[in-house]
């Protein structure tokens, strides 16, 4: 088997069992990465030293008897986490020169654990798109069908497990920017439920949708990762309090007794029939594993897509005025501060960027407030009711990720419209701020991966993953590799 | 025709936390530029803020001693604008629901009736850092962001437009002062900015009950500048109108050298804050439990006290204001009076030779060289007649120089007063025999020579003759 394909649970035995070193496994990595990165575009940083000093360390760990499961495994993160010392741009132009003097909590974790650094992820710019066609670096191509787009706005996170870039990555998701991914690459992606990972040091896109989740090559991964980043920290108020459950420990439950919710509004006419098909036979498989369904509706789903992109982008708004040119960042040489301003800002963001703050400052404007931004927080309330009326009547619910396959590169890009309602399954949940999984469940004819979503209570992780692996012991969907 | 003043006031109130108010910086004044940062209050990506708990107590404490609600669940809000001191390009302050609604305070403007100025709101918020022009090291004419003012918390304390003179202005700002420094939350340091204010000021005809429109004053600095301010403002609306002009809604700057404002921008050109809930902070929940806490925590206010000073301690109301001007200085005072001492002596010492000797030295009263209990020692000297009133003067000098007791002052330099009769008489009998002159000119009616003699005695006893003393003696050898 080669290196690069292996999973975490996998490489973790090897290493244990001195069959492989960690410098051994990043070189390997490095290797992957110089052969197919051309094609892919997975990387905006690669930091290949550093890597091999973090595997030579882990090593000494690992000789040590001290290895825990992340310890000398290769791992890539999406640009928008700050890596101390290590550039971090958010695909902007605006942080091309960004050096952070801190790291995210999240990659302290990992860090901490002992896992090594390949480099950082091309993403849209500052997590704004869902195809990877916004960032300042170039586009990122879907291992699979490299005319086509990987999703975003981690499609770099995606494109780097499905190619053998990484073995793991982490992505953020604010309307479905690990799941959309995930699901046109054949990942496994987790959203976590909004306060189950602490947000500090991850660059804010829309800080009350934010949340941080691994995108992996299988569910063990994907439990492994969460369990390794998950729980409160104390330098992020809106991170929770509650205990974190040992994911891999209850990995093996089964779905016997499972109610899963089928939301009416979730399969609608214009659903590609592939993906219906998709749909269908995984309904079929749970129902043979033990799962019972249940018809469900959440009736304000048709308003989730207008209701994000009024709190989105106002909170964007808000969150991209730091980037004035002042302490950091691109400065434009100007005469004057406005125009310093201006001309910092117009040269630094892209038009998706300059689309969405223009959006949310009018959002958020003195008269169109209240019809805005405060109506639209009403509506993010009875969507969020939606979700726990019909929590109290079942477990999980499944659903589509994406309404279509992944599609060509260049094909929306001039359409934001289009653009955004590739999101429209993926979004109300974090307007719900609860959690979500995508599971690889099949192909287009195109050769095209297909994902389906598990949608969770709030803190219901661990049952989406066991939901998740009871498919993944009965399917070979996430088994297969892009052959690149 | 006669023209009613109306104004609101704004004032910004620095809180005397060690630490910022969303990270774990220090206040301290005057450090080298930026050396007091950290990711977040220099607004770095992916940083968040996390409110001090301290500011939240410092909060309420302020809310309950002017009459305030606290409101049980409070947010915050961004509060959205581009300048370079303000790195985060938006301040997190509270806009809906703030921490304390609808308190009051009552003054009293000298000889008129109390009156009651209502308290809108007071709410917790960030400061911005500070620009620095032409000072920098380095290269380059530019201006630099000095940010370890940033994220220092500030309470805003707004009040309605209650206020009907500059005169009221001050007392309410004065009041107001009082009890945040008297709670310990501020230092209340005016040219330092610890405490500043911004006066909303308009004119309506008198009678008239629609207010005019208003222009808000920036840069108030110290008392004197609130009045003249408002002062000058009010004369400049009133000469507007009064040549058929209006007054427009706008901000003005105040300036101090000229004691005059300008305008700084227009309603047109004022600022859309965009405000919203800030979402990387939840909602601020305060049990009653915690409010009722606080209470318990609260000291005696001032005007607990003054009634205490002069229900209980017989002061008059003018004395117990002064003695309450500051809670160091009324418990200076108190302690004096725990120790024995009587409390209208203490408290005209403390008035007098304390007050100078504090304004001479430029010492605080907390840094006083003379301890409340040694000031009762010395006050007891002059009660029971070890020393005249007048040698306690001298006593005291020494014991505010050398910090020794008032008694081994006495000792040490034989200061105690000469009571005995037949040695005073001795000294009279030699200062008459001396001046016989003056003797016959006092029997022949001219009375003002008494006091040459008075003089001339205590001067040969150096002053330690007993007064009373001295001149029953003198009386009755002069009268022959």
């Amino acid at each position: 088997m080669n290196i690069f394909d292996m999973t975490i649970h996998q490489l973790h035995s090897a290493l244990k069992e001195k069959q492989l070193s960690s410098v051994e496994a990043t070189t390997a990595m490095l290797a992957r990465i110089k052969a197919v990165e051309p094609q892919v575009g997975s990387f905006i940083t690669l930091t290949p030293e550093q890597a091999l000093t973090d595997a030579a360390s882990a090593d000494i760990r690992i000789a040590a008897g001290k290895a825990g499961v992340l310890t000398g495994i290769p791992l890539a993160l999406k640009d928008i986490f700050l890596t101390e010392g290590i550039r971090t741009t958010c695909g902007s132009r605006i942080l091309e020169n960004f050096i952070p003097p801190y790291s995210a909590t999240s990659w302290e974790k990992l860090k901490d654990q002992g896992a090594v650094l390949l480099g950082k992820l091309n993403q849209d710019e500052f997590a704004m798109g869902s195809s990877n066609e916004s960032s300042a670096y170039g586009i990122t191509r879907n291992p699979w069908d490299t005319s086509c787009i990987p999703g975003g706005s981690s499609g770099g996170s995606a494109a780097a497990v499905a190619a053998g870039e990484a073995i793991a990555t982490l992505g953020t998701d604010t309307g479905g920017s690990i799941r959309q991914p995930a699901s046109h690459c054949g990942c496994v992606g987790l959203k976590p439920t909004y306060g189950r990972v602490s947000r500090y040091g991850v660059i804010a896109y829309a800080s009350s949708l934010d949340q941080v989740g691994p995108l992996t090559r299988d569910v063990a991964d994907c439990a492994i990762m969460l369990g390794a980043i998950a729980g409160h920290d104390p330098k992020d108020s809106t991170s929770v309090d509650t205990p974190v459950p040992d994911y891999t420990a209850s990995l093996t439950t089964g779905v016997k007794g499972l109610k899963i919710g089928l939301p009416k509004e979730y399969f609608i006419a214009g659903l590609d029939p592939e993906v219906q098909v998709a749909m269908d036979a995984a309904i079929e498989t749970y129902r043979r594993l033990g799962a019972e369904f249940v018809d469900i509706s959440l009736p304000h789903t048709d308003y989730a897509v207008a209701t994000y992109y009024l709190i989105a982008t106002a909170e964007a708004s808000s969150n991209l005025a730091r980037y004035d040119g002042v302490r950091f960042g691109h400065r434009a040489e100007a005469n004057c501060l406005l125009d310093m301003y201006g001309k910092s800002r117009s040269e630094g963001f892209g038009a998706e960027v300059k689309r969405r703050i223009m959006l949310g400052t009018y959002a958020l404007s003195s008269g169109y407030y209240d019809a805005y931004y405060v109506k639209a927080q009403k509506v993010r309330t009875l969507i969020m009711n939606d979700f726990m009326a019909a929590f109290a009547n079942v477990d999980v619910m499944l659903t589509p990720v994406a309404p279509t396959p992944a599609f060509k590169i260049g094909e929306k890009i001039n359409d934001p419209l289009q653009m955004y309602l590739s999101d429209i399954f993926t979004i109300p949940v974090n307007l719900a701020g609860t959690c979500a999984m995508s599971l690889p469940a099949g192909f287009s004819a195109g050769g095209l991966p297909i994902g389906l979503q598990l949608i969770g209570k709030p803190f219901g992780e661990e049952t989406l993953l066991q939901a998740g692996y009871a498919f993944e012991q009965v399917t070979e969907w996430h088994s297969r590799k892009a052959t690149i | 025709m006669k023209y009613q003043p109306v104004i609101g006031l704004e004032v910004h109130v620095q809180l005397l936390t060690d630490t910022k108010i969303f990270c774990g910086c220090s206040t301290k004044f005057g450090a080298e530029p930026n050396s007091q940062t950290c990711p977040v209050c220099l607004g770095l990506p992916g940083a968040l803020p996390v409110l001090n708990k301290k500011v939240v107590e410092f909060a309420i404490k302020a809310g309950l001693s002017t009459n305030c609600s606290i409101t049980p669940r409070s947010l915050f809000a961004r509060k959205n604008y581009f300048y370079p001191d303000l790195p985060k390009g938006y301040q997190i302050s509270q806009f809906e629901d703030p921490i304390c609604q609808w308190g009051w305070l009552d003054i009293k403007v000298d000889g008129e009736e109390t009156k009651r100025i209502r308290i809108t709101r007071i709410h917790m918020e960030e400061d911005a850092g500070k620009l620095v022009h032409g000072e920098l090291s380095g290269p380059g004419d530019g201006s630099g962001v000095d940010l370890n003012r940033a994220c220092t918390p500030l309470l805003e304390v707004v009040s309605e437009p209650d206020l009907r003179s500059s005169d009221e202005a001050v007392v309410y700002l004065k009041q107001l002062h009082q009890i945040v420094t008297w709670l310990g939350i501020c230092d209340g340091n005016m040219e330092e900015g610890s405490f500043r204010c911004d006066a909303n000021v308009s004119v309506m005809p008198a009678g008239s009950s629609t207010l005019g429109t208003r222009a808000e004053i920036k840069n108030v600095n110290s008392f004197k500048f609130v009045k003249q301010a408002i002062e000058y403002e009010i004369g400049r609306q009133i000469e507007l109108i009064e040549d058929g002009g209006t007054v427009v809604q706008e901000t003005r700057l105040f300036d101090p050298d000229s004691g005059t404002t300008r305008s700084m921008r227009s309603k047109e050109e004022a600022h859309d804050y965009r405000y919203f809930p800030d979402p990387d902070l939840v909602p601020l929940v305060i049990s009653d439990q915690w409010i009722e806490r606080s209470r318990q925590e609260l000291p005696e206010l001032p005007e607990q006290r003054q009634r205490r000073f002069t229900d209980d301690l017989g002061l008059t109301l003018y004395d117990a204001e002064v003695l309450t001007s500051s809670r160091a200085l009324a418990d200076y005072f108190e302690a004096g009076v725990a120790a024995g001492g009587n409390a209208k002596a203490i408290g005209n010492w403390i008035m007098g030779e304390i007050t100078r000797a504090l304004n001479d030295s430029g010492v605080s009263i907390e840094a006083c060289p003379v301890t409340p209990g040694q000031l009762a020692e010395l006050l007891k000297l002059i009660d029971i007649g070890t020393i005249s009133g007048k040698i306690a003067k001298t006593v005291f000098e020494e014991m505010w120089k050398s910090g020794k007791t008032p008694q081994s002052i006495v000792e040490e330099q034989g200061l105690v007063q000469v009571s005995d009769s037949g040695a005073i008489e001795g000294i009279i009998d030699e200062i008459m025999a001396a001046n016989a002159g003056q003797v016959e000119e006092y029997r022949g009616g001219k009375e003002k020579v008494f006091g040459f003699f008075v003089g001339q005695v205590m001067k040969a006893s150096r002053g330690k003759a007993n007064p009373s003393v001295v001149n029953e003696l003198l009386l009755s050898k002069l009268k022959g």
